[in-house]
């Protein structure tokens, strides 16, 4: 397998400019003539569909959903970064561009992270135009808060709600562009599979979830915009239908999986609270510009959080991370409450929590104005726990909750199957080993606006995809797959329901592929999710049919890729003999137990190529180079 | 606690639909709504069952995905809360729970609880967003909003487009839900070159998708998840009738 970044040469502040002057371009009487597929309708799905439609490109467009406004980042709450220096607090592209790489624990190519960086300033403003409510000062400009990672204060942010306002003004565009013909949307249509002909990907092929009817549509180009994969440890934060179907499947079709290893735990989430837990729930970073974290000193504490006096708390992040403090990046965050808790210091009734407090931000703003930057998030904690965080110290957790791996793209957003776009989170392109807080949403949207339109066009035009239509054989032969295998998940009929199955395999994966991990743990992982392979294969239990809206079965689906996908994020994990950002390997620390890494043998990005189902998969690797941001070891101290 | 659901099963669209009782035992009040639902359900796949079908997603009252009529209320008995945010801490011990789908002649029932509300994204098609082009935009400082205005443009843009609204109406009508997206747009300068063009076509839309009229009951504000201020149809009125009034077709 050839692995060309198709980074270009020349400096890096004008790299992007360059490139985007030497792309071909396809002219505006071609572009209706070129039919692109976006699958995915969230931030990276909608804004791609939307300024493809725009461009004057035949779209269409796919999600699971009802509407393509339910997408997973409509659940943002914190914000979106941009580097407007606004604030005038320092900030600029070469900071946003630095703090990236640094909080990716040098894992991510500084090409597209300065890339990332200067569009970060066109989203901003394209928001505003389309009617985004950003939160605003008293003088009428735009409010910035401060996130995790960052010593400045340039996230934008509308109340808690800054993903559902960014979806919206996505979807907006995109239904704008549906009216106008350019869009055509597929919605509750689950793709199934990508299709490829004489190497290049040509088209999908869909479920109906309503009727069950298997449907083939044929492009020039396919665009995933499918999302993350946290889901794989079945409780996250992630909305419940999120999976990771369609790059599994495209990886079985030759698009190389990079990364699968990379996750990232959020420090800030409400604890679980028993057996029938269906989803975790993040309570926004942001709190963390307010809140002070902290357990008791002591072991097995039994008073209440204020009965414990000021002497007795240790704030753990502050002690350790004094520059920092509370706004240490997620990782290192999350694993300091790991640590305290094993140490048996953790409360709530499960000992699986620490204390974010807001006690000393009430007195010092007074409560009005905590209401003012956090009232919504109070309010979805008062309602899963019944306590009021006005009054008493809101108990957190961490969970999983992004997954920075994906599949592998070039420098064009492009897998290595030819045609064949990756955007968002799906693709594994710029967070490296760690994303910080407010980048997704910047990612998503820098994709999908102001990246994929220009590149997808330069593929077009250079590859120029031969007439290609359903009626190829390679579309019924794949129809016939997916046919079989829903009639093999039917025909079952076990013992076991497909919850119950993912929920054990979530607990395999938060065991040994969590927080941290260790290369006994990820053995044992190893030999324990092909046997549940089995077992599913074996003995679930998919009630109904097919030519039905049927949810189990759908579940079904979905679980059967989680569990093959599972083993190769253990293999990743288990190769990567080394520390960064999320993935902590216990062997590899420091004596103050942070991440060490090695750079001298993993300064690179793991690709995986599948072989078929009988081989290993084969191990590439992409060198990362810093010409920039020098390699250190990062410190928040 | 033990509960018995009467829940709506019905197979799909143009199938006679039905309630069906089940026992819900050893609900714990820690539970969500969904959660309780998800047990019952797992029992019955167990038993080689069809599970209750039920349109769901981020479970934290963002995605809109969650809806069913709870004893007679669009997402249950808690004010400004979806079903998916309701715990069962809201019930007791041996109640009885009433579990339908949302009612209405504009969303028509898919399978059991999930209705097609696909209607509201063609409401939307008509004029909901602002006509700006991808890299068209100006810097986004450049025409200050006094955070007043924001604040109130926010407040009609947190409707998350459940459709309550409308099965809360006695009249079946969504001018809720076009309120709220009129006034978001039409409040902020970016959205009012198109204001007037904007209202007259989405209620046309909404009487074409067979959503009744309006007739001030107030019932769509007390059901809202987000609690959408009423005085956005007021907003609505206006531009509508500015509309009607400089409308030359
Ligand atoms: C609770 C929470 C809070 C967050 N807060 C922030 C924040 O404050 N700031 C920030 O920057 N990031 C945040 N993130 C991360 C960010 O929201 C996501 O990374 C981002 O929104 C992902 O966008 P996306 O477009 O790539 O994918 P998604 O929004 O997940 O969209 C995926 C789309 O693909 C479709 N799809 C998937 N598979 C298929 C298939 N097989 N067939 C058809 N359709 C399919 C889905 O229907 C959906 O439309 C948060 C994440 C969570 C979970
Ligand atoms: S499931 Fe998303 S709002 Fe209820």
């Amino acid at each position: 397998m050839e692995l060309n970044a198709n980074i270009p040469s020349g400096p890096i502040e004008k790299a992007w400019e360059t490139h985007r002057f030497e792309m071909k371009l396809v002219s505006p009487a071609n572009k209706r003539r070129y039919t692109i597929i976006v699958v995915g309708s969230g931030l990276a799905g909608a804004s791609a569909a939307a300024t493809l439609g725009e461009l004057g490109y035949n779209v269409l467009c796919f999600t699971y959903h009802d509407s393509p406004r339910r997408a997973h980042s409509i659940a943002a709450q914190g914000g979106i970064n941009a580097a407007k220096n606004y604030q005038n607090d320092g900030d600029s592209v070469y900071r946003l561009f630095y703090d990236t790489v640094k909080g990716g624990d040098f894992r991510s190519r500084e090409a597209n992270v300065h890339r990332l960086a200067e569009i970060s300033l066109n989203i901003i403003d394209q928001c505003v135009a389309q009617g985004v409510p950003f939160a605003r000062e008293y003088g009428g400009l735009l409010d910035n808060r401060s996130f995790g990672g960052a010593q400045v204060s340039r996230t934008f942010y509308a109340r808690g709600q800054t993903g559902q306002q960014l979806l919206l003004g996505a979807y907006q565009a995109l239904e704008r562009q549906i009216a106008a013909g350019s869009v055509q949307m597929f919605t509750r249509s689950e793709m199934l599979d990508v299709v490829v002909v004489d190497g290049q990907a040509r088209g999908i092929v869909t479920r109906d979830l309503v009727t069950g009817e298997v449907h083939s549509y044929a492009a020039d180009a396919v665009v995933l915009g499918t999302g993350g994969y946290s889901n794989v440890f079945y409780l996250s934060t992630n909305a419940k239908a999120c999976n990771v179907t369609a790059i599994w499947r495209a990886y079985k079709r030759g698009a190389a999986m990079a990364n699968p290893c990379f996750t990232q735990i959020h420090p800030t989430c409400i604890p679980v609270a028993g057996d029938y837990q269906s989803k975790l729930t993040l309570m926004s970073e942001s709190l963390r510009n307010d809140g002070r974290v902290w357990v008791p000193k002591a072991k097995d504490e039994t008073r209440r959080a204020r009965d414990i006096p000021e002497a007795e708390r240790d704030y753990f992040l502050e002690r350790k991370y004094p520059s920092f403090g509370n706004l240490a990046p997620r990782d290192i965050a999350s694993r300091s409450a790991k640590e305290v808790c094993d140490e048996g210091r953790g409360v709530g009734d499960t000992g699986q929590g620490v204390y974010l407090d807001f006690a000393d931000a009430i007195g010092r703003l007074g409560e009005d104005t905590i209401r003012e930057r956090y009232g919504n998030l109070f309010e979805i904690y008062e309602r899963i726990t019944d306590e009021n965080p006005y009054q008493v110290p809101m108990r957190i957790y961490p969970a999983p909750h992004y997954t920075m791996g994906g599949l592998w793209v070039d420098y064009n957003l492009m897998s290595t199957i030819p045609g064949l776009h990756v955007i968002g989170e799906a693709n594994f392109s710029d967070h490296g080993a760690n994303r910080l807080g407010a980048s997704a949403l910047m990612q998503g949207l820098a994709d999908g606006y102001f990246v994929l339109p220009y590149t997808i066009g330069h593929y077009l035009a250079t590859a120029k995809p031969g007439p290609v239509d359903t009626s190829h054989a390679a579309f019924g032969e794949v129809e016939q797959e997916i046919a079989h295998r829903t009639r093999r998940l039917l025909e079952i009929r076990g013992k076991r329901t497909v919850d119950s199955i993912h929920q054990e395999l979530g607990r395999i994966m938060w065991n040994h592929c969590g927080m941290s991990r260790t290369a006994a743990g990820l053995s044992q992982a190893l030999e324990r999710i092909p046997a549940l392979r089995d077992e599913f294969w074996q003995n679930v239990t998919v009630p109904g049919g097919n030519e039905q809206l049927n949810q189990s079965l759908e579940k079904a689906g979905r679980l059967a890729d989680f569990l093959e996908f599972a083993e190769l994020m253990c293999r990743d994990a288990l190769d990567r003999s080394e520390s960064c950002g999320g993935h902590f390997r216990e062997e590899h620390q420091t004596s103050d137990g942070e991440a060490l890494r090695d750079d001298e043998h993993y300064a690179h990005v793991s690709v995986w190529e599948y072989r078929g189902p009988e081989a290993a998969p084969v191990l590439h690797s992409e060198p990362l180079t810093f010409d920039h941001v020098a390699l250190a070891q990062r410190s928040y101290k | 606690m033990n509960l018995t659901l009467h829940v709506w099963r019905q197979a799909g669209p143009s199938e006679a639909g039905r309630l069906v009782t089940y026992d819900a035992p050893d609900v714990s009040p820690e539970m969500s709504f969904l959660e309780m639902l998800d047990v019952v359900n797992e029992r019955l796949i167990e038993r080689g069952q069809e599970p209750i079908a039920f349109d769901h997603d981020c479970r934290e009252g963002i995605c809109g995905s969650c809806s069913l009529v709870i004893n007679g209320v669009p997402h249950g008995p808690r004010r400004g809360t979806a079903t998916c945010q309701l715990h069962m801490r809201t019930f007791s011990d041996g109640d009885h729970i009433w579990i339908e789908p949302f009612r209405a002649r504009a969303f028509p029932i898919v399978r059991d609880l999930i209705v097609d509300r696909s209607a509201f994204d063609r409401i939307i098609q008509t004029g909901g967003f602002i006509g700006v082009s991808t890299g068209s935009a100006p810097d986004a400082n450049a025409i200050p909003i006094p955070k007043a205005v924001a604040d109130r443009s926010m407040d009609a843009a947190a409707c998350i487009g459940c459709g309550a609204c409308v099965a809360a109406c006695p009249n079946a009508s969504a001018m809720l839900f076009t309120a709220a997206k009129i006034s978001h747009l039409g409040l902020l300068p970016q959205g009012r070159p198109e204001r007037t063009k904007r209202a007259l076509a989405m209620v046309q839309r909404m009487d074409l998708e067979h959503f009744g009229g309006c007739t001030n009951y107030g019932e769509c504000h007390t059901a809202c998840p987000k609690e959408i201020p009423l005085e956005t149809i007021a907003l609505l009125n206006r531009d509508y009738l500015k509309a009607s009034l400089v409308s030359r077709d």
